[in-house]
């Protein structure tokens, strides 16, 4: 044990060390290899014929204000959507995977639900769902469902991505050795209680990485809901565009999501970098 | 035969397969109350899969087992509530890692028998306490050596006041400085009465805590007797060979 304690610091002082000496020509090449890059991109676009024509369709300052109240407005109703979904899908999923994690004959009929809940949720892309439970429930009229396109959307990416996230937690799940159920159930919980106390907590810090992955890609794919006519970030200005023929808008709502995902994303690689770090010193 | 005491524990010709091989083979073994049983036998003989079947961890295939003369391993039996009755402690200790030591140690008596967390963690640091462990309460297992890892494991099974305690080759994953602690601890419970089932390697400490040893092999109780004659004296001649290598190994 002392001698790794002793061990790891000079090794990472040597690689450091190699760090330092290489430090400053590393620099400067990678100076100058990124302004050769994006300078040489960025001119080749700038000097092609038609860029005068696509900066004033694709980059107007003027439309980009105009369009950007109205935009923004309907990027809202996306940060709703993530925000609502973002409290369903943990529960949905959980409850899936659980069902399928339970042992014994008894639960065999809980356990088929679980897997053909994934398989169908997982088989549908993503879009069509979000078409057929908006138009086709609301069409039903059935009485006392209800009919806002709204819902069904984000009923469809809650079930979407339930049954994603339900075979992350079960991956978890399936990771937690088997003696820790032994040992759970030696004390004489019931297998739901040895699943909530002592399989799931580990199960959960297990895939949280991935969980995160799962929370990024959430967060565009709300976007899908425009499909229904849903007035949404993407269909604002679709509608501002087919009105003025210019594209600007669509860079307003590229705009707002990148505001949103780039910021997740950069959180979503220091907790997972974190969590790596936590865990690699906690095996004393 | 009716004036003989009932025994605490009997398995009854108890069959076990995992797939297609056959790990407990008519087992058949009897242990009163307060004795202290040691199971040795070379890896696969069953000690393990007699004691994970003992406390109804692993359905049983064919026979019958009994506690107090009662089977239960019958159809209907409380699964959970036989389990409170006997304590298991593992090999690889098993302590939940996302829970203090504290936490580990009363969490059967918080969850499964809904006792008020108060009066679990009292009779839990007593324990803890007890077995050297009292400033270890609010660790984490992986903070903690092995050795503590597995005297807290002993603990967490001793909260329900079991009526029996099987202990599942609980040296064997500790580092040779720390057996003796967790050794110590086994002893002092067999002073202290407990009807105890040991699969164990440490021949010295059967011999020395034992009031009975069990040469298990091809899944049955080859032969069984005080330590003094089946260490002395073995019958069969499996017993014989299988002394003579641990005793070149130099573990006896």
């Amino acid at each position: 044990m002392d001698d790794e304690r002793t061990i790891a610091p000079a090794r990472e002082s040597a690689l450091s060390g190699f760090f330092r000496q290489e430090g400053a020509r590393a620099g400067v090449i990678a100076v100058v290899s990124t302004v050769v890059f994006f300078g040489g991109a960025i001119l080749a676009v700038v000097n092609s014929p038609n860029w005068p024509r696509v900066r004033s369709q694709f980059f107007n300052g003027e439309d980009f204000v105009e369009a950007w109240p109205d935009v923004l407005g309907g990027f809202w109703l996306n940060v709703q959507l993530f925000f609502w979904s973002m409290l369903l899908i943990p529960v949905v999923a959980m409850v899936v995977a659980v069902m399928r994690s339970l042992r014994g004959p008894a639960f065999a009929p809980i356990r088929l639900l679980s897997v053909v809940y994934t398989d169908v949720f997982r088989g549908v892309p993503l879009i069509l769902l979000i078409l057929l439970l908006g138009f086709g429930v609301p069409a039903l009229q059935i009485s006392g469902l209800p009919t806002s396109a709204t819902f069904w959307g984000l009923a469809a990416l809650t079930l979407s991505y339930s049954a994603y996230t339900a075979e992350i937690y079960r991956s978890g799940i399936d990771a937690v050795p088997e003696s820790q159920r032994s040992s759970a159930r030696s004390l004489g919980l019931t297998q739901m209680q040895a699943l909530r106390f002592a399989i799931l907590p580990q199960a959960v810090r297990n895939v949280v990485p991935a969980l995160m992955n799962t929370v990024v890609s959430l967060q565009k794919d709300v976007a899908l809901i425009s499909v229904l006519g849903v007035r949404d970030a993407t269909r604002e200005a679709q509608i501002i565009t087919s009105r003025t023929f210019n594209y600007t808008p669509f860079l307003v709502a590229t705009v707002l999501f990148l505001a949103v995902s780039i910021p997740l994303t950069r959180y979503v690689d220091w907790f997972t970098a974190r969590d790596r770090r936590l865990r690699s010193q906690a095996q004393v | 035969m009716s004036d003989a005491p009932t025994p605490k524990l009997e398995l009854l010709d108890v069959h076990k397969r995992y797939g297609e091989r056959t790990v407990l083979d008519g087992m058949s073994l009897s242990i009163d109350d307060h004795e202290v049983v040691c199971l040795i036998g070379p890896s696969g003989c069953g000690k393990s899969t007699l004691l994970r079947c003992v406390d109804l961890l692993d359905p049983i295939d064919a026979g019958a087992i009994h506690l107090d003369g009662e089977a239960i391993t019958s159809p209907g039996i409380d699964a959970n509530a036989v389990r409170r009755r006997i304590g298991i402690v593992f090999q690889s200790f098993n302590l939940f890692p996302h829970m203090t030591v504290l936490d580990n140690v009363t969490l059967g008596a918080r969850r499964a028998q809904r006792r008020d967390r108060a009066d679990a963690e009292a009779q839990a640091r007593e324990l803890l306490d007890r077995f050297g462990l009292g400033d270890k309460v609010d660790e984490y297992p992986n903070r903690i050596s092995g050795g503590q890892n597995q005297r807290a494991a002993i603990v967490r099974a001793l909260m329900t006041d079991p009526e029996i305690l099987l202990l599942d080759e609980v040296t064997s994953a500790l580092d040779p400085e720390l057996v003796g602690e967790v050794l110590g601890v086994i002893r002092e419970l067999a002073d202290r009465g407990l009807t105890m089932v040991l699969a164990t390697h440490e021949m010295g400490f059967a011999r020395d805590v034992a009031h009975r040893v069990c040469f298990l092999h091809e899944g049955r109780v080859l032969e069984a007797a005080p330590p003094d004659r089946l260490f002395g004296d073995p019958q069969h001649e499996r017993t014989r060979q299988f002394l003579q290598r641990v005793t070149e190994a130099g573990r006896l």
